[in-house]
């Protein structure tokens, strides 16, 4: 009974619930944002270990410390949780912190459903990770989940795999959902559409391919349980099914999916650099027609993830030229932060070195994703390690150096206090260094003949492994330095002003650091 | 969960350091000995050059902009945000590159999607983990499977030169003549792909896809799967002799002649110690990837053959499962893939090995009349 009155009482104070319960039952977008966000971070270094034990392998040829079936296990579950359970997520707690502080909003649109959106998902990891130690193992197939792979001849826990990904997948679209329902109904007066800063407009553009695609994901995932467990032939060629159905239905989500993972990062980097050029954004309109532009385009090149299964020639030159064309408005992009810096006045904190970094090595990975689109050229580079450095070098400087920056940028706002500069420049430079260590080779191992996902290579590949082997140990082990950077600054040090950064525009400056557990009760009045 | 450490470190170093030294540096694409390979490497040295180029503008304005517009010289920032013609310039020059560049790369695409007027047909068939070759107009055919051994993969002893690029049935083709490939599989999806061809298809169950290739310089070239097809993809590699026609042709007499053998090994009287030592031999090539060499199997996906049920039970229903498979799970159906001698030794093997005891025997003529009652 006290319970109830406790509530009633704190209901007057606007302070958070005590106890477990406060994080439990919280509606408070700034504690599902911590929470995500704490849950993406570790989610960050599970992944980060499957990465560890896959590099350790590979560090000599033969095989030294897994079995084949356990490493498929690993490249599956790594692939898996990187991206489901630390980029989306992550992404997600930074929109559920900063859009409300970024638009004026008191809140997210829809706070109850806020909250089971965040805890679904350690339901469905818990789900997932357990497939390990159930016979069998875990998924094994890739986390592309290739069919007949991963349905015929799938191993037993396939299905709670399936079940893991539905969990996802509902966890996905609340959360997109309500990205919407608060952007497009809770602007304070005045913040119109073309007024909104970049991370909001991204993410709005993301929380639409997010709903666009994980229904997609849900049916793939709905037709392999159903070829598994109740005799259908979707995807069994010996039952009249089709294999390569399968692939199209995954890749037509597969590659909303990945700028999924990028747009928001371009959002944030899009903050990041004109705060410290102290100048504007350059191009502000054209930034937001190009992710749109992106956006669109995203689900018209989805089969030049298979240009090699044997598509007639008029759907290869289709998607050929259609992913040409993405590279116009990404370039738009590019070409408008290099014009944000050009004669600012710059200074390198911690989220612009990471920023800067971004820009870089993301046009690095547009790059080779360009060399890709060359169909004849993708015949030679398709499924080996060139791909693999591909997609590294746009997701690990792109979407996660985007968060490093973010979290750089906004943890005086979360927290109060400012973060240790000289340490986060140590971690931004062992993370850039490891990075390119790791995965740069991976380039020439690609074109020199290497094929991925396997743990046992040709010798002519063993040196560029074991120096991608030493970089990838590197980059790990300086992420346990992000942590303690983060507990350090949340536990006190010199008290951050409301806004700390000399050149930082935006609602979220204009409440005090750290940001109360309630803001903009009253709206604020853009003009 | 599979996991076990292996040797320790030092022993790993001792054995592969000595191989490293041997290892080349190679960073770039090769440009092969086909027209379609030589075709390929102009592509995309063509586009890494552009994005070279286009790199080195870009980032040659950023890194002047972070030498000289930095805060701690005293700069000032500018108040330009927005400038209509720049915008518009650096959205359409990237569009005339990217015509540029489509122009070559829709001819190569075109010639490499045009399979007609081959001069060999060759149907490829990938299997887990090992492809198989039927020259279709001479009707033979061969498996091609891994022949480094798992003492080399597992560092107990040095690594040969050609470690794991090396099959013990290569695929000899003409050289130059055009050899049409039909790619197919027979369980999950491979990827038949050699470099320096320049030709890398799915080969899909279900499907028949095509390529093409001809080869203008002999050699060995050697290539791998490029599918994830389960726990041994990185073990099923391709070797393609390229030889002489007159070899060639040579070649494929003697193929034709080994076939025919073969087909006559129905018709012998084989004692139980000869089915017992061809047995142990197709065992090693056609069961030992999963149901292990010891028959322990993997369980739950593969089964134990030892002390199994079925093994030691009637000679039939253990012959209903090699020859029709089992549907739904990665048990194949070896009718199609083993000849009658064949499975006859390797079930006799079966149900004699590992103290399965049985005394039984399986003839080739057994076989024969299961496959056709």
């Amino acid at each position: 009974m006290s319970a109830v009155i406790d509530d009633h009482t704190q209901e007057h104070d606007h302070g958070p619930a005590g106890g477990i319960t406060r994080w439990l039952l919280t509606t408070n977008h700034k504690d599902i944002g911590t929470m995500y966000l704490i849950f993406s971070f570790s989610m960050f270094l599970l992944g980060g270990t499957f990465a560890m034990v896959i590099r350790a392998e590979l560090f000599y040829p033969g095989l030294q410390i897994v079995e084949p079936e356990f490493f498929n296990q690993m490249t599956t579950m790594h692939g898996l949780v990187m991206v489901f359970g630390a980029v989306m997520p992550a992404f997600v707690g930074l929109a559920n912190w900063m859009i409300p502080l970024m638009i004026g909003a008191p809140d997210m649109a829809l706070p109850r459903m806020n909250n089971w959106s965040f805890w679904l998902l350690p339901c469905a990891f818990l789900i997932l990770v357990s497939t390990l130690f159930m016979s069998g193992g875990g998924p094994n197939f890739g986390w592309t989940f290739y069919a007949p792979l991963s349905t015929t001849y799938g191993p037993p826990s396939t299905t709670f795999f399936i079940f893991a990904i539905h969990i996802m997948g509902v966890s996905s679209i609340m959360g997109a959902i309500n990205v919407i329902a608060t952007v497009l109904n809770l602007r304070a007066p005045g913040m119109t559409l073309m007024k909104m800063p970049l991370f909001v407009w991204t993410w709005l553009i993301t929380a639409f391919l997010l709903i666009a695609v994980m229904p997609v994901l849900a049916g793939v995932v709905t037709m392999m349980l159903m070829d598994i467990n109740f005799g259908t032939s979707f995807f069994d060629a010996s039952g009249g099914g089709d294999p390569v159905l399968f692939q199209h239905v995954f890749w037509f989500f597969g590659h909303p999916e990945v700028y999924i993972m990028i747009l928001p990062a371009f959002g944030a980097v899009s903050q990041i650099i004109p705060a410290f050029s102290r100048k504007r954004l350059f191009g502000y309109a054209s930034m937001v027609y190009a992710t749109g532009a992106i956006a669109l385009l995203s689900f018209l090149v989805w089969a030049h993830h298979m240009f090699t299964v044997g598509i007639p020639v008029a759907g290869q030159l289709f998607f050929m030229y259609a992913t040409m064309l993405i590279a116009v408005p990404t370039g738009v992009k590019v070409f408008n932060w290099v014009a944000t810096m050009f004669r600012g006045a710059l200074t390198f904190e911690a989220p612009m070195l990471f920023a800067i970094a971004f820009v870089i090595l993301f046009t690095i990975g547009g790059f080779s994703g360009l060399m890709l689109a060359i169909s004849p050229a993708d015949f030679q580079y398709h499924d080996t390690y060139f791909v693999v450095a591909h997609f590294h070098y746009v997701l690990v400087p792109g979407a996660i150096f985007g968060i490093f920056a973010s979290a750089y940028y906004w943890l005086p706002k979360w927290t109060g206090y400012m973060y240790d500069e000289s340490l986060a420049k140590a971690h931004f430079w062992m993370s850039f260094i490891g990075m390119n260590l790791a995965f740069f080779p991976m380039h020439f191992l690609g074109l020199a003949g290497m094929p991925r996902r396997i743990p046992d290579y040709a010798l002519q590949f063993a040196d560029f492994n074991m120096i991608s082997s030493i970089g990838a140990f590197m980059f790990g082990a300086t992420q346990i330095l992000f942590l303690l950077i983060v507990v350090k600054c949340a536990r006190g040090g010199v008290a951050a002003a409301a806004k700390p950064w000399e050149g930082a525009e935006g609602l979220e400056w204009t409440v005090p650091s750290p940001a109360p557990y309630h803001t903009f009760t009253t709206p604020p009045v853009v003009e | 969960m599979g996991v076990h450490a292996k040797q320790a470190g030092a022993v790993a170093a001792g054995l592969t350091i000595p191989t490293l030294v041997l290892a080349d540096w190679g960073i770039n694409m090769p440009a092969g000995v086909t027209a379609t390979s030589n075709d390929i490497y102009g592509l995309h040295m063509t586009i890494l050059w552009i994005c070279i180029a286009i790199g080195a503008v870009v980032f040659g304005v950023m890194f002047w902009s972070i030498f000289a517009h930095r805060k701690s010289k005293g700069h000032k920032p500018a108040h330009f945000h927005e400038h209509p013609l720049v915008e518009v310039v650096w959205t359409v020059i990237p569009l005339l590159i990217l015509v540029i560049m489509a122009i070559p790369a829709t001819a190569t695409l075109v010639d490499m999607y045009d399979t007609t007027e081959s001069d060999i047909d060759i149907k490829v068939t990938g299997y887990q983990w090992k492809w198989h070759y039927d020259y279709i107009d001479e009707e033979f055919g061969f498996f091609s499977a891994l022949t480094t051994p798992r003492d080399q993969i597992y560092n107990r002893t040095a690594k040969g030169e050609h470690y794991l690029l090396e099959v013990d049935n290569e695929m000899v083709i003409p050289v130059g003549k055009k050899v049409r490939l039909l790619l197919t599989a027979n369980d999950v999806i491979h990827s038949w792909w050699v470099p320096e061809f320049g030709v890398k298809k799915d080969a899909i169950p279900g499907f028949i896809n095509e390529a093409w290739t001809r080869v203008d310089v002999p050699g060995v070239y050697r290539g791998q799967c490029t599918e994830l097809c389960g726990k041994d993809h990185a073990f099923m590699p391709i070797v393609v002799r390229a030889v002489p026609e007159a070899e060639y042709l040579a070649w494929v007499d003697e193929q034709k002649a080994a076939a025919e053998t073969e087909r006559e090994l129905t018709q012998k009287d084989w004692t139980m110690a000869e089915l017992m030592e061809r047995g142990e031999g197709v065992y090693a090539r056609a069961c030992a990837a999963c149901h292990q060499a010891d028959g322990s199997g993997l369980p739950p996906a593969f089964p134990a053959l030892k002390a199994s049920a079925l093994v030691t039970g009637p000679a039939d229903g253990h012959l209903e499962v090699v020859v029709n498979g089992v549907s739904g799970t990665a048990m194949q159906a070896f009718g199609g893939q083993l000849s009658e001698a064949d499975l006859a030794a390797v079930i006799t093997y079966e149900r004699n090995a590992w103290g399965n005891n049985t005394g039984d025997m399986v003839t080739p003529k057994q076989v024969f009349d299961f496959k056709n009652q």
